[in-house]
């Protein structure tokens, strides 16, 4: 992947993504603080590729998810789509890029309605965005029913006829419909079964192979994210703190954060589990209203000195495509001292890599 | 753990069903199982395995209608649960047993201080006054590593994140000295960083307490770190019953080694294609009249559509409820 990926053209570009959600109190609504849901994120992601984006609840990572497709609009920060900026693009002219980007739902209970039938919520983005036929359209929707392995039968059915499982399906088929290039998946396979987890997701692989899809793959299961994703983001309070290529993220994961989430996740081998040695976190994560001062992780780390608590570590790339914020990993610190502690972010800290 | 010793708990033949609109459900067939003093027995099944309806029903905590617990025998420091008045059941609930559940947030009342639900307990089975009670109910958040635990006896469940609620939670569950405690999933609902520092307590309680305990959950690595002894269940039934090592090392049941084939790992071989367990879990609308396993599994055969098969033991302390045997392993794999 090391190789491969740089030499492919960049789908997404995120820069300095911030998506804040006003406190509000009193009768008037007095704006009284923010919520950095997301803080200053900066990512791309490569044409085909699947970057996985992890991290614990709360931590931001299905809002910076929903705002990359504008399903919010972000307070500061770039999105481009294959070179276009999204960012501020008005709601009529992101209607005519919407079929390139689609969703699937964490929860396909509630992210289908449950009044419609099968071959009506997979037909709704064409009605939307198509002048097909009605015979054209019947086709296209078998078309992508025969595409995530639902029965033509069941097209006129409700979507509480089908299990959890199935019901995942439909929802990647309506993302499907228009044939996008990027798919947001926010925790598609949370809600589900092992035993089923492993079919959806082999699905997704599928597809991705034989459409030529690029995923963002949003998901709080660190194993299932090393099957699926070439890249991974950890992300820790609103900000990306890790991003490195896969192999080398679970290798030797870089960030102590990124190392203790690693470390924390149980092994199905008893005997592995006896040896291993966990990093146990001490307390709970920050509110993202009232972020600690410095680095976000600097209360929790088991490597903190003084520096992390006075100052802001910058996201920079410390590696051929590896990327983290952590002083640990700051060359200025061992050499220059403190010249660093007046450097900015750099303005677009993800470089190529060649 | 010694086989010989007396269970403190021992589950015979239980059957419960729920008479629903659309018809009855079979949600446990049939469920044997015992609980050795000190254990820590797992208990592993996907949705609708059975596996909390089994530790809710032997003790009387499932509503009735529409649960009805048909059969079997629960017997407990000498009485058979199932038989016994609800006096006595309450009694044993709470100082006896106690009980985790998944969900923090919904299983702590809001209204009242976390200071007074660990109470609650004490006073109403230990008969502790109000300062005993209190002294005793800081004594267990420092048990449980709640920083500050004085103070935070008059919080209300909202100030309590996530983990400290589930931590507040085994404080009550072990406010009376229970003999057995009985946790349902109660990970499931943290982080995996949350996850870990509540692993690490309860085995640190374990060692301090030694209370046997059932530990449910679907995830098989929670399982592996922890457990002793390891029930696997499907479509309301055991299906396979070892020792963790027995179990992960040689797993015989074939949804027992499916299942482990799927998860992929954090550590270990990262494979091309996950493997998948092709079909759904077995809907319960009648008892077993064949093995429920049979509609997805690779060594199915005409047997396994005729009867259900029971439990046989395949080894020391491991038993399958299957027709199907592997073949023989290597003898120096």
């Amino acid at each position: 992947m090391l190789d491969g990926a740089p030499a492919r053209a960049r789908l997404v570009e995120v820069r300095g993504l911030k998506m804040y959600f006003p406190i509000t109190a009193g009768v008037f609504r007095t704006k009284v603080g923010d919520v950095k849901a997301v803080d200053n994120v900066s990512f791309d992601i490569y044409e085909g590729e699947t970057l996985g984006l992890v991290g614990e609840s709360g931590c931001g990572k299905s809002t910076c998810g929903r705002a990359i497709l504008r399903l919010y609009d972000p307070t500061a920060g770039s999105i481009k789509l294959e070179g276009r900026e999204i960012a501020e693009t008005s709601q009529s002219d992101l209607r005519r890029l919407r079929p390139q980007m689609q969703m699937v739902f964490q929860d396909p209970q509630a992210s289908l309605n449950p009044r419609m039938t099968v071959a009506a919520i997979i037909g709704e983005p064409l009605d939307e965005h198509t002048k097909l036929s009605k015979r054209e359209k019947l086709d296209r929707i078998y078309e992508l029913m025969d595409q995530v392995g639902l029965n033509r039968n069941f097209a006129n059915r409700y979507p509480h006829e089908f299990s959890g499982g199935q019901r995942q399906r439909i929802g990647i088929a309506r993302a499907l419909a228009l044939n996008p290039k990027f798919i947001v998946c926010d925790e598609p396979i949370a809600a589900l079964d092992v035993s089923i987890q492993a079919q959806v997701v082999n699905l997704l692989e599928e597809l991705q192979d034989r459409l030529g899809l690029t995923y963002l793959f949003i998901s709080h299961d660190l194993s299932m994210v090393r099957h699926i994703a070439d890249r991974v983001a950890v992300m820790y309070l609103g900000q990306i703190i890790e991003l490195a290529p896969r192999d080398a993220l679970y290798a030797t994961p870089l960030h102590p954060y990124t190392q203790a989430l690693l470390s924390a996740v149980p092994e199905p081998d008893p005997e592995m589990e006896t040896q291993r040695r966990r990093i146990i976190l001490t307390g709970d994560v920050p509110s993202p209203a009232n972020p600690p001062k410095g680095c976000n992780f600097c209360t929790r780390c088991p490597k903190v000195f003084d520096r992390c608590k006075i100052e802001e570590p910058a996201f920079r790339e410390v590696a051929p495509g590896r990327f983290t914020a952590c002083h640990l990993y700051d060359d200025t610190t061992k050499t220059a001292g403190r010249t660093a502690a007046t450097e900015a972010i750099p303005e677009h800290p993800t470089r190529s890599v060649t | 753990m010694p086989d010989g010793a007396v269970p403190v708990l021992d589950v015979k033949g239980l059957k419960t069903v729920f008479r629903t609109r659309g018809g009855d459900v079979h949600a446990v067939n049939s469920v044997s199982f015992d609980l050795k003093p000190g254990e820590l027995l797992g208990v592993v099944g996907e949705s609708g395995s059975g596996k909390s309806v089994t530790m809710m029903s032997l003790i009387g905590l499932l509503p009735s209608p529409p649960a009805d617990v048909r059969d079997g025998q629960v017997l407990f420091g000498g009485a058979d649960l199932l038989k016994c008045s609800p006096e006595h059941l309450r009694a044993v609930r709470g100082a006896d047993i106690g009980f985790i559940f998944q969900d923090p947030m919904t299983s702590l009342n809001p209204v009242f201080t976390v200071g007074y639900q660990i109470m609650e307990p004490l006073r109403e089975h230990m008969g502790l006054d109000k300062v005993g009670a209190k002294r005793r109910a800081q004594e267990l958040l420092e048990l449980v590593g709640i920083p500050d635990a004085k103070r935070r006896l008059d919080d209300y469940p909202h100030q309590f994140s996530g983990g400290m609620r589930q931590r507040v939670m085994i404080a009550i569950a072990l406010a009376c000295d229970p003999k057995v405690l009985i946790a349902d999933e109660p990970t499931t609902a943290l982080d995996v960083t949350i996850q870990a520092q509540i692993l690490e307590l309860v085995k640190e309680l374990r060692q301090k307490l030694g209370m046997a305990i059932v530990w449910i959950t679907h995830d098989l690595g929670v399982i592996a770190g922890i457990a002793d002894r390891v029930i696997v269940m499907y479509g309301g039934q055991i299906v396979e019953q070892a020792s963790v090592k027995e179990l992960f090392g040689h797993p015989r049941h074939p949804y027992t080694r499916a299942l482990l084939r799927t998860i992929p790992s954090v550590r270990g071989e990262r494979t091309a294609k996950l493997n998948v367990i092709e079909g759904q879990p077995p809907i319960l609308s009648a008892p077993p009249a064949a093995c429920s396993f049979r509609a997805r599994c690779p060594h199915a055969f005409d047997r396994c559509a005729r009867e259900n098969p029971a439990r046989r033991p395949v080894g020391a302390a491991h038993d399958v409820a299957c027709f199907w045997d592997p073949a023989p392993e290597p003898a120096h794999a």
